[in-house]
């Protein structure tokens, strides 16, 4: 069942006199107990994406829905929706007041929505997300923590409120290669014990093999692949996508994309991609005869679906049920 | 060589006996958790610590003693033999002068060119790490981080040095432009013969771009060798879990099954005795909460230490741990170091915001002292010299980090 | 929690040292001290009759003497009395008013650098107004207005002088807000309100402390203007004692005992105030940068 949907979704920011269309158009659903990557390079939208489904950015046309409901931005509204959706932000020593102890971190939300026995909830929460026993950590402040306890006390934050979605941004970006798998294990645990659902927002495909049902791809605000992990990562169909991957330390011939990042007050004509595309550029989009489309035929917006899809000429041209 | 930092509340040992080499064209990688020592190592090697750390060994480049170097001469070498590309590099740049003048900065500083030839090696210098020349007049404000990145490693190069130490080059950058940015420095490599020590906590990106590599753990190279072999073979735990912490995609074995090591990095003022990384390690013997073992050859060639000393002592896989130790090694041997037993094991996965009492006796017993036993050890069985023994912390003729010619 | 408390000893010691390592600091803290206690103790050991024109016993215009340790005014009042007494006008007034400036600058700095848009364009607007205008013409007109009286004082120089606190307030809002845990508190429900008072009000406090420390001082020159200036509480302070010694010339006729404690006094608890006001800066400031 979905639970949280953004459905053609636009945000934009006035960006130096011009329009910057930082999400352009995007549908996407997280279903109960699913955990969905959304991954891109750096400036692709993402963090905007992950802001506006919490209501923190305003959408400029489209909607979030959660449960089937579009969310209304009352302040009352906004609150009770964020008992039921949480954030865990992009850089867990930021986000945590370095004034407040661990406890004071944990309980500021129950204490925001006035929930009872708030020292079981804090000592839960934290329990629940690895930092046992939960009483040790109570007085401790955030700069006598390690990244990995900062980030689990910034996930407990969340939990405290016993919400049914978290949407994490870059979770485990900002930490070590050896603490990373402890968080990302926290995250399937929680979906094993608690049903959590997660859209966990990534520019590492790794971590979406490593824990994700879902993945969607994302260049330039818009999503243009999306499917099953196994799927879309073992056999990608965009050549988006299979850049990224490509580009992974391991892979035996990698496709670096050249060219300045993408740039949302200059979205290009056409399909978005072309003038970074390998395909386009190496000749094989003119042998399958859809040159032309690449450069002048704007791709529709990816419907959500759990089936994969891509947003590609030449992916269609050779399996029509993209 | 060893690093301690003095601070007030106590002395730091970052660096514990580490002895490396880099050879011209060739490209060493360092790895290790944040807090292992990794910076401070290679800002060691130019004498860019601050005034509290302390420097013992030997830094050898050329042949010549990074330490005993007066101001002159260092300064010199700094540009000209080797230069740093900074951890956060994207904030060390000015960001109110053009990054054009801050690449001709160090050239014109030594003299090696006139404003006009600045101006031309300027622009020939960000023609070859991918950039147009009109981008000297950008301020970096005006660049991605993948091109301020770039800018960073034109700056290295400027007075063509023979080391680059580029410290997390990739860390802040998403995939796209890691690749751009590995790409570069590996062409630069192959084609004008520089030799690089690259620092990251990730191994894959390491084990692609460097022939050798060496794992840190809390100030001591613990692994180290070939960097495919290492990164595929690693022996030591942690290299284990450094390796598989980023996973294959398309590794069944992965999916749905992060891997990752619980525990918290050691605090440095406060190391567990014997092998530092046994309160963490899921293969810790007995015997690793008192016993300390030194790198071993690891690659599974049996015998002849005697042949594997007269080459470069890293050109083999070695690991510093018991589980690489030949059978008879292996089991325990009688106890003969100081130190008292600990009262029981650590509970692996804990955090310590200054807590397991177990750990705090520990280390002031045995952590402060010699490695007990694995020389002795090593020795009764009649194996290895001391030769094979390359790191031996506190040493004061601990093996030199050289650029040999 | 019983640690907690003693983090927070441990957090006062360190200040404390920090603050010690300051020198003029600590002279100003112990000038302040020595005024304190004397306009604390004065109506212990004192009688305020000697202050009353009618009753006062000495003769006029006395240089000092052993009775009168500082000398006589134009009616026979004890100079040193009038210090005294005076002590507690000034100070009180001083602290008082200082308070009100940075409640007031405080309250319109947060709320300007919390709510965007037009409200905080609107009391900008406001507190740029005030900055501009002068002072203490405002502060006279206003006591003027209002008629005497010490509470009259205070809401003139208090009204008068917040404008540079707000902004100060305001910017540093500003920095808090844009902090990533600001967005996290959002995030689980939190509203203005508690955005305010639990995240940016303890991350000013530390500059609203510093700043006040040094509004005192000015308040306590602007009392003393406004005394001098004619608009005085009605009780003796140090300013009202320079405008008295002022129009009875004096200066003119060298009765220096007239003019030169009040004057001086003024002097020295204006130093110490900014002295502290310095010193706390000096420890408070690298802590907002470091910590905050
Ligand atoms: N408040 C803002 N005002 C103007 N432009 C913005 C704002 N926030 C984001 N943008 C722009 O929108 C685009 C998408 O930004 P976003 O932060 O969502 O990217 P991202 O994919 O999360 O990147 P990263 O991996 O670097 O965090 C970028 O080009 C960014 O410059
Ligand atoms: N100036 C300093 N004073 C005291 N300790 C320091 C200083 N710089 C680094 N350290 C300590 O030395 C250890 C190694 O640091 P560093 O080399 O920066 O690690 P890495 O680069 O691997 O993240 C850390 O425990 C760190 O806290
Ligand atoms: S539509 Fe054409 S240009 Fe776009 S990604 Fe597909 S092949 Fe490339
Ligand atoms: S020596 Fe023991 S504790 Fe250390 S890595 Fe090897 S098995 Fe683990
Ligand atoms: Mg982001
Ligand atoms: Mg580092």
């Amino acid at each position: 069942m979905t639970l949280l949907e953004a459905r053609d979704l636009h945000v934009q920011f006035a960006s130096r006199g011009r329009r910057a269309r930082a999400v352009d158009g995007v549908n996407l659903t997280v279903g109960e107990g699913e955990i969905v990557a959304l991954v891109g390079e750096s400036g692709c939208g993402k963090t905007t994406l992950a802001r506006t489904l919490l209501g923190l950015e305003r959408p400029a046309s489209g909607t979030v829905l959660y449960g089937g409901a579009p969310l209304a931005y009352s302040t009352r509204a906004l609150k009770a929706y964020r008992r039921e959706v949480q954030l865990v932000p992009q850089d867990p020593t930021g986000s945590l007041n370095p004034r407040h102890t661990v406890y004071e971190a944990v309980a500021e939300g129950p204490r925001i929505h006035g929930l009872r026995d708030e020292r079981e909830r804090v000592a839960s929460a934290l329990s629940r997300a690895g930092l046992r026993p939960p009483e040790r950590f109570f007085p401790v402040y955030p700069h006598e923590l390690s990244g990995g306890q900062r980030q689990r006390v910034v996930i407990a934050g969340a939990l405290a409120l016993d919400p049914r979605v978290l949407v994490a941004d870059e979770p485990v970006a900002s930490l070590d290669a050896s603490v990373r798998g402890e968080i990302l294990s926290l995250l399937l645990r929680l979906r094993a014990e608690l049903g959590l659902s997660a859209l966990v927002v990534t520019h590492d495909l790794g971590l979406a093999w490593n824990i994700a049902d879902r993945v969607a791809v994302m260049y330039l605000g818009r999503i243009v692949e999306s499917g099953p992990v196994e799927q879309v990562l073992s056999a990608p169909s965009h050549p988006y996508t299979q850049a990224l991957l490509s580009v992974l330390p391991d892979s035996p011939a990698p496709i670096v994309l050249g060219g300045e990042p993408p740039d949302p007050t200059r979205i290009p004509g056409g399909c978005r991609f072309h003038p970074r595309c390998h395909v386009l550029a190496s000749g094989k989009a003119a042998e399958a005869g859809v040159d032309g489309l690449c450069r002048s035929q704007p791709l529709e917006i990816l419907p959500s679906s759990t089936e994969l899809r891509a947003a590609c000429h030449y992916a269609r041209a050779r399996q029509p049920q993209l | 060589m060893a690093v301690t930092y003095r601070s007030a509340a106590g002395d730091v040992p970052a660096v514990r006996g580490v002895s490396l080499e880099v050879a011209e064209g060739e490209a060493l990688g360092l790895a290790g958790e944040s807090g292992s020592g990794k910076s401070t190592l290679a800002m060691a090697l130019l004498r860019l610590l601050p005034k509290s750390a302390r420097v013992t060994g030997e830094i050898l480049l050329d042949g010549e003693d990074v330490l005993r170097m007066n101001w002159g001469r260092l300064r010199a070498v700094r540009w000209a033999s080797a230069s740093v590309v900074f951890q956060g590099a994207q904030h060390a740049l000015n960001p109110v002068r053009r990054v054009g003048e801050q690449i001709a900065e160090p050239l014109l500083v030594h003299g090696m060119a006139t404003q006009a030839e600045a101006r031309t090696r300027v622009a020939g210098l960000l023609e070859q790490v991918g950039l147009p020349a009109w981008r000297a007049r950008s301020y970096p404000h005006e660049l991605s981080g993948g091109q301020r990145q770039r800018v960073m490693i034109a700056m290295a190069l400027a007075c063509s040095p023979r080391l680059i130490i580029a410290d997390e080059p990739t860390t802040a950058l998403d995939v796209m432009i890691q690749a751009q940015v590995l790409t570069l420095v590996r062409s630069l490599i192959a084609d004008r013969g520089i030799g690089l020590i690259m620092i990251s906590h990730d191994l894959s990106v390491l084990a692609a771009t460097c022939d050798r590599l060496a794992v840190m753990y809390a100030g001591r190279v613990v692994e180290a060798g070939p960097a495919r072999e290492v990164f595929t073979g690693a022996r030591h735990p942690y290299g284990r879990a450094l390796a598989e912490a980023f996973p294959t995609v398309g590794d069944p074995s992965s999916r749905m099954a992060p891997r990752g090591l619980g525990g918290d990095p050691p605090d440095p003022m406060r190391l567990p005795g014997g092998c530092s990384f046994h309160p963490r390690c899921p293969a810790a013997l007995p015997s690793c909460a008192w016993r300390q073992v030194e790198l071993w050859p690891a690659d599974g060639v049996a015998g002849d230490p005697a042949g594997h000393a007269a080459g470069s002592t890293q050109a083999r896989h070695t690991a510093a741990c018991v589980h690489v130790l030949p059978e008879p090694e292996r089991s325990e041997p009688e106890r003969t170091g100081p130190g008292t037993p600990e009262p029981g094991m650590p509970e692996a996965g804990m955090p310590e915001a200054g807590m397991p009492e177990a750990e705090e006796a520990g280390p002031e017993a045995a952590g402060g002292q010699e490695v007990p036993n694995a020389p002795s050890a090593a020795n009764a069985s009649g194996a290895p010299d001391a030769a094979d023994i390359p790191d031996d912390p506190g040493a004061p003729d601990a093996r030199p980090a050289k650029e040999s010619a | 929690m019983n640690e907690t408390a003693a983090r927070r000893r441990g957090a006062l010691a360190r200040f404390w040292r920090d603050y010690r390592a300051q020198r003029t600091g600590l002279y100003g803290a112990a000038i302040l001290a020595v005024f304190v206690l004397l306009a604390l103790v004065t109506p212990l050991v004192t009688d305020p009759s000697g202050l009353d024109v009618t009753k006062a016993t000495g003769p006029k215009m006395a240089p000092p003497s052993a009775e009168f340790p500082l000398g006589t005014d134009e009616s026979g009042r004890s100079i040193l009395l009038m210090i005294l007494w005076g002590s507690r006008v000034s100070l009180l007034i001083g602290f008082l008013a200082a308070l009100l400036s940075m409640v007031i600058g405080t309250v319109t700095g947060i709320t300007a650098g919390h709510f965007r848009g037009w409200s905080s364009a609107v009391l900008m607007r406001i507190t740029d107004w005030f900055l501009v205008l002068p002072s203490l013409v405002l502060a006279l007109v206003l006591a003027a207005i209002l008629g005497g009286g010490t509470s009259t004082i205070i809401l003139a120089i208090g009204v008068t002088s917040w404008a540079a606190t707000a902004r100060l307030i305001r910017a540093q809002t500003l920095a808090v807000e844009a902090r990533p845990y600001v967005e996290r508190s959002r995030v689980l429900g939190a509203g203005h309100w508690h955005v305010m008072t639990r995240h940016v009000l303890p991350n000013v406090a530390p500059l609203v402390l510093a700043n006040t420390t040094l509004t005192v001082a000015s308040a306590i020159v602007t009392e003393s203007t406004l005394a001098f200036l004619g608009a005085d509480a009605g009780q003796a302070s140090w300013g009202s004692m320079l405008r008295g010694s002022y129009d009875w010339g004096a200066v003119t006729s060298g009765a220096w005992w007239y003019v030169l404690p009040p004057g001086l006094c003024i002097v020295a608890v204006v130093l110490a105030f900014t002295f502290c006001g310095r010193a706390l800066e000096a420890v408070l400031n690298p802590r907002l940068r470091g910590v905050a």
